[in-house]
């Protein structure tokens, strides 16, 4: 069986016909050919799969790409706008906020989770709002404080 | 990981969903997908037929309704920590919803679908027995209601049928008492290796005519004490002994003390354990975790 699905990745509408079991991570890694959404545990604990459905974190490795038609995806590439970085991808950056990368996209997506849910957070709060993230290599602090530091940028901004 | 290959129909309302399920036997219903997913996809059930019930608008929402909330088995866990309703009248509920996995799983995932998942570590189940719930269920036979303790009938097993669909919960209020939830999370997977709930009213009594008579003063105690464990048994335990102790006793430290070493014997001898921690330790840890509800519970009673 297979069945229709629409869904727009980063403005872009995809549709295809797809199995029911297809999960939502692979129809952005392998329909949408967007690679930056990674699977990491496969479990729905380590995070590095998390993307915006409708503006809402989720992870896409616990979801369905039939759950998800009709819906508006963000992934980390649809986070820019053109070249300019989105404050949060500016701040790990400048905050040494990764090492090897590969937990980056679920980092960020799930930071602007917190950063829509809370707009200045306390590291207190930051640390429990990317609790569904797991990172090996940074050992936390450098993540921590690029979300701080783009918490201050987007409040800035706001202003 | 992939599931094994299933078919995927999509229900618009209550009603499709109970014809969809009554022409596909051994269907499972997909809500938010964090149960039977992971479930799917490491192939401990591989169903002919999946019922996606995501997208039905009659079973979203949090409402008071009389005395209590109805919750609709579509409310998700971050809703339910967020709701100013369900805050006022059972915040052990919104507590527990709030310490779920992670923010995204929060997003995601549902009541109903969590509730009637029964998994043993799961934290809902245990709020819902101690604020005394009922769980609404459209079947074959039109709508039950079926009590939270008949629900429960042991390790990711429910009194729900073939054709039944859980449509939303009831919760009385639990509003002028003080609730809480306190869990000893998996420090991976935040399932609760042990979580309690309680419900407890701080109350008076003596000071009526014939304690003037006596000379009695009037005592301030605890009153309406309900207590559930869960995490470390198949089903959520309501505590019986731990209840008794705590009713018409002063609210010090002594009497909690004493309440929650009764628990031992309320949570028997049919203990769930793995590699994290035994049966055995969780079942000596557990008073622990009972005091200290019991204490965050008496801290908002009143």
């Amino acid at each position: 069986m297979k069945v229709p699905v629409r869904i727009t990745v980063n403005g872009r509408l995809i549709e295809r016909e797809v199995e029911p079991r297809l999960l939502l991570v692979h129809f952005l890694r392998v329909f949408a050919e967007l690679t930056g959404t990674k699977v990491g545990c496969d479990t729905s604990q380590c995070g590095s799969c998390t993307v915006l459905i409708d503006g809402v974190s989720a992870k896409s490795c616990t979801t369905l790409a039939v759950q998800a038609d009709g819906a508006d995806v963000t992934t980390i590439e649809g986070l820019a706008d053109g070249e300019k970085l989105h404050a949060l991808q500016e701040s790990f950056w400048n905050k040494h906020g990764l090492q090897c990368g590969f937990c980056t996209p679920g980092m960020i997506l799930a930071s602007h989770e917190l950063l829509r849910t809370n707009a200045s957070p306390s590291d207190d709060e930051i640390r429990h709002g990317l609790e569904g993230n797991i990172c090996r290599c940074t050992g936390y602090q450098n993540i921590v404080r690029a979300v701080r530091d783009a918490a201050g940028t987007v409040a800035a901004a706001d202003k | 990981m992939f599931a094994a290959d299933f078919e995927y129909y999509r229900a618009g309302s209550v009603a499709e969903a109970g014809q969809l399920l009554a022409a596909h036997p051994g269907a499972k219903l997909l809500a938010g997908g964090h149960s039977l997913i992971p479930l799917l996809k490491l192939r401990l059930a591989a169903p002919a037929a999946v019922i996606d019930i995501g997208r039905i608008a009659e079973l979203r929402g949090i409402s008071t309704d009389g005395d209590g909330l109805r919750i609709g088995a579509l409310a998700t866990h971050a809703e339910i920590a967020a709701s100013d309703a369900v805050r006022e009248h059972a915040a052990a509920l919104a507590e527990a919803a709030g310490q779920i996995g992670d923010p995204a799983v929060r997003n995601r995932g549902t009541i109903g679908g969590n509730v009637a998942h029964a998994d043993p570590a799961s934290d809902l189940p245990t709020v819902l027995a101690a604020l005394g719930a009922t769980v609404t269920v459209a079947g074959s036979g039109g709508e039950r209601s079926i009590a939270v303790g008949d629900f429960f009938t042991g390790v990711m097993t429910t009194s729900l049928g073939e054709n039944d669909l859980l449509t939303s919960i009831r919760v009385p209020s639990a509003a002028g008492r003080g609730t809480a939830y306190v869990k000893f999370s998996h420090p991976a997977s935040r399932y609760a290796v042990i979580g309690v709930a309680v419900s407890l009213g701080i109350g008076t009594k003596g000071g009526g005519w014939i304690s003037k008579i006596k000379g009695e003063q009037k005592e301030t105690v605890c009153t309406e004490a309900a207590v559930a464990v869960g995490g470390l048994v198949p089903t959520p335990v309501r505590c019986g002994a731990v209840e008794a102790a705590l009713n018409d006793q002063p609210p010090t430290a002594e009497t909690f003390a004493a309440a929650a070493a009764a628990a031992s014997g309320d949570i028997g001898d049919d203990l769930l354990g793995d590699v994290f921690a035994s049966g055995e330790y969780r079942k000596a840890v557990a008073p622990v975790y009972v005091r200290r509800a019991i204490e965050a519970a008496a801290g908002r009673a009143g």
